[in-house]
């Protein structure tokens, strides 16, 4: 099934769906950088896209959704991250949520481990598992490798999908549908160096030193000789496009997340 | 005379074992000011944890060069011991090769098993000497991380000298026995052995030698090589050697949660609850008496940070992988567990002074150990968790260390403050509206 131009896409909240008294297979998170962040915003239109094209039952929070908590408890306001993360599994309980998938995995993490504890228990994927899913079940498929056929991709592996969460193979396995050269960096999965925005250091100036972490893995994503770089986390996202701009190559080297490559490869 | 030998090994024998003991019982005191963690749920988990890290050198082969270099050292500290405790009897005994006549062939094999790994163990020790002062492998340079000053250098140097020396000790007093045993000197020709693997080709050395020589040689070896021995014993509680007992416990009690989600605080879960209207406060308890949020100093730490900073060799390869190191930031993972266990050895020794008990000395952990810069400097990737072959989480003593800054203190970074004001207004860490949240939908047909 191609998509056509006119297709419009729908985007339905929790809150209608509830109204009818109905309930989606799976609530997409889509988390503050997701919703707020110009950028980002267009990893989420794309995935809505995907998620629309593929013709699951799925529905966001709209306004009712709120930060996770994460950068607040990294950086250690502990009643800041309850606070919102209480308020966050009342809604949540409240729709009778079963099934999440974010594109975050800040979000994701959070949600999955550190929810439990505080009575929030919902099966829990991020988007590069949930498209590594689709294109297994041959829900998504690609004609002739698309536009990135031949094309020299490298992944930046977020500590809070890799390390954090052991997922390391599902983002490749996306990239590698798409029929482009994945070419790895040379601190790659395990070893995988932070893009620098963990920890809550998104939030405030680096403390002093040599070099900004970003410039450092990016100079790195550079060496692969990629023009492409995937990413799988809005912040990574953010700390390698200023990487990228630093080092005056953002006419040469793109940025993208997974599911926008997933989404541009369909011509969605 | 050999009765003179036997009272004095004795001596040396209960002398050092006494003064472990008492190191072992300062340290498992300081390790118990830490505050009480389970760590024994999932016994099975953490059984197949131990042996695959600690027994299996797991993470050690992620470097395989380095990992069989380490491994030759590690078998061979494991299996010469055996021979230990054959010295040790004899010591105390007076007799010669004691296990000989009862493992017949075997007793020969097993010393030219001996022999081959301390060769092993010996070109390895030069080996890693090599790297330290020669290739000058850069975890472990001063000038590059200020943690690797006068004390931790001499310590490594200590440990591969002596371990060198040890071994140097073992295959010479093998040697010059072969010979004494040729020449058939009483005491010694009672253990008809042969001669051993690798020190026959050592015996040319003394064959020169008259009887009486090489009676205070081979003497003069083999209470080098046992007291050497002995004393290692006592240093390695003083030094960062202690990982080669403390590993087995440490990887043991490792945290078995994924490396992404941080420990809960129940204290402020109930508060919040109770701030939520989501619980009622029970009437009849007494107002919980709150401790401390986070860690100020090691008292405020889990048991098992404080155990993670004495199994700590001061590798570094936790601080090669920081990002927050490799771009200059004060932030080294290893000098937090250095500093960790720098702050319980200073606790250690102001309670042996008190009788016992710790006396306030004005200082904490944080502040006259650890800087706030450095903490703050953490990403929290938790790639020095990931990389610790011993599985240490320098991570969970930076969090805690932050959680004690921001909510007991109130002192974050001015950008933090910021964050958190917006997180708790607008439910975002940026100042945007919480009505604009959806707005990005109206994008999504255009």
């Amino acid at each position: 099934m191609d998509a056509t131009p006119e297709k419009t896409y729908k985007v339905p909240t929790m809150a209608e769906l509830a109204a009818n008294g109905e309930e989606p297979d799976v609530l997409f998170w889509v988390g503050c950088a997701g919703s707020f962040d110009d950028r980002y915003k267009k990893v989420t239109i794309a995935f809505v896209k995907i998620l629309n094209h593929v013709g699951i039952k799925f529905a966001v929070l709209g306004t009712e959704e709120a930060c996770t908590g994460d950068p607040a408890r990294r950086a250690g306001n502990e009643f800041l991250f309850q606070m919102q993360a209480m308020g966050n599994i009342q809604v949540l309980n409240g729709y009778n949520v079963k099934k999440i998938v974010t594109a975050c995995p800040h979000c994701f993490n959070t949600l999955k481990n550190e929810y439990p504890e505080l009575g929030g228990n919902y099966e829990v994927i991020h988007h590069s598992q949930f498209l590594q899913g689709l294109i297994n079940e041959g829900k998504v498929t690609l004609k002739g490798g698309g536009t990135f056929k031949g094309r020299k991709i490298t992944f930046h592996d977020s500590c809070y999908l890799g390390r954090a969460n052991k997922i390391y193979e599902a983002p490749r396995e996306v990239l590698q549908t798409l029929d482009a050269e994945l070419v790895e960096m040379k601190r790659c999965k395990t070893k995988g160096l932070c893009c620098g925005a963990g920890g809550a250091q998104y939030f405030k100036e680096p403390e002093p030193g040599r070099k900004d972490i970003n410039v450092e893995r990016t100079e790195e994503a550079l060496a692969t000789g990629a023009d492409t770089i995937a990413v799988a986390c809005p912040f990574c996202m953010t700390m390698m496009s200023d990487g990228i701009k630093n080092k005056e190559r953002e006419d040469s080297v793109k940025v993208y997340d997974l599911a926008e490559l997933l989404a541009q490869a369909q011509s969605l | 005379m050999t009765i003179i030998q036997q009272i004095l090994f004795i001596i040396a024998l209960a002398t050092v074992s006494w003064l472990i003991a008492k190191r072992v019982k300062l340290i498992q005191r300081t390790i118990r000011l830490g505050k009480p963690e389970n760590r024994t749920d999932h016994p099975q988990e953490r059984l197949s944890i131990m042996l695959r890290v600690a027994f299996g050198q797991k993470k050690m082969m992620t470097n395989w060069t380095v990992g069989i270099m380490h491994f030759i050292i590690y078998v061979g500290f494991l299996i010469i011991n055996i021979e230990v405790l054959e010295i040790i009897l004899d010591g105390i005994f007076g007799t010669h090769r004691l296990f000989a006549p009862y493992l017949g062939a075997v007793y020969p094999f097993l010393i030219n098993v001996f022999e081959v790994l301390a060769v092993g163990v010996l070109t390895v020790c030069v080996v890693f000497l090599c790297r330290r002062y020669l290739t000058r492998v850069g975890r472990f340079q001063p000038e590059r991380h200020r943690e690797m000053g006068r004390w931790p250098r001499l310590d490594a140097t200590l440990i591969l000298t002596l371990e060198i020396l040890l071994m140097i000790a073992f295959l010479t007093w093998n040697a010059s026995d072969s010979v004494l045993r040729e020449r058939g000197v009483e005491h010694y020709a009672q253990a008809s052995t042969g001669d051993f693997f690798v020190s026959q080709f050592l015996k040319p050395l003394f064959t020169n030698w008259d009887t009486t020589a090489l009676i205070v040689y081979e003497r003069f070896a083999w209470w080098f090589h046992i007291l050497g021995i002995l004393a290692f014993g006592l240093y390695v509680t003083y030094s960062k050697h202690l990982h080669i007992v403390l590993a087995f416990p440490n990887t043991y009690f490792s945290d078995l949660k994924p490396k992404g989600e941080m420990n809960n605080m129940p204290d402020i879960t109930k508060e919040v609850q109770l701030a939520l209207g989501v619980a009622q406060a029970d009437p009849n308890e007494a107002p919980a008496e709150i401790g401390r949020f986070g860690a100020k100093d090691v008292f405020d730490l889990s048991w098992k940070s404080l155990m993670d900073a004495y199994s700590c060799t001061e590798c570094g390869r936790c601080t090669a992988a920081c990002p927050a190191n490799i771009t200059g930031k004060k932030l080294s993972p290893r000098k937090i567990m250095m500093d960790t266990r720098d702050r319980l050895e200073d606790i250690g020794r102001n309670m042996q002074a008190h009788n016992g008990t710790f006396e306030d000395d004005n200082k904490t952990l944080l502040n006259d150990y650890i800087l706030v810069e450095e903490i703050n400097a953490c990403t929290t990737c938790q790639a020095c968790v990931q990389e610790c072959p011993v599985n240490i989480n320098p991570l969970e003593i930076i969090l805690q260390l932050r959680r004690y800054k921001v909510m007991e203190e109130a002192q974050a970074p001015a950008a933090w403050n910021a964050m958190f004001s917006n997180v708790e207004n607008n439910m975002a860490p940026w100042k945007f509206s919480p009505g604009d949240r959806f707005n990005w939908a109206d994008q999504v047909n255009q």
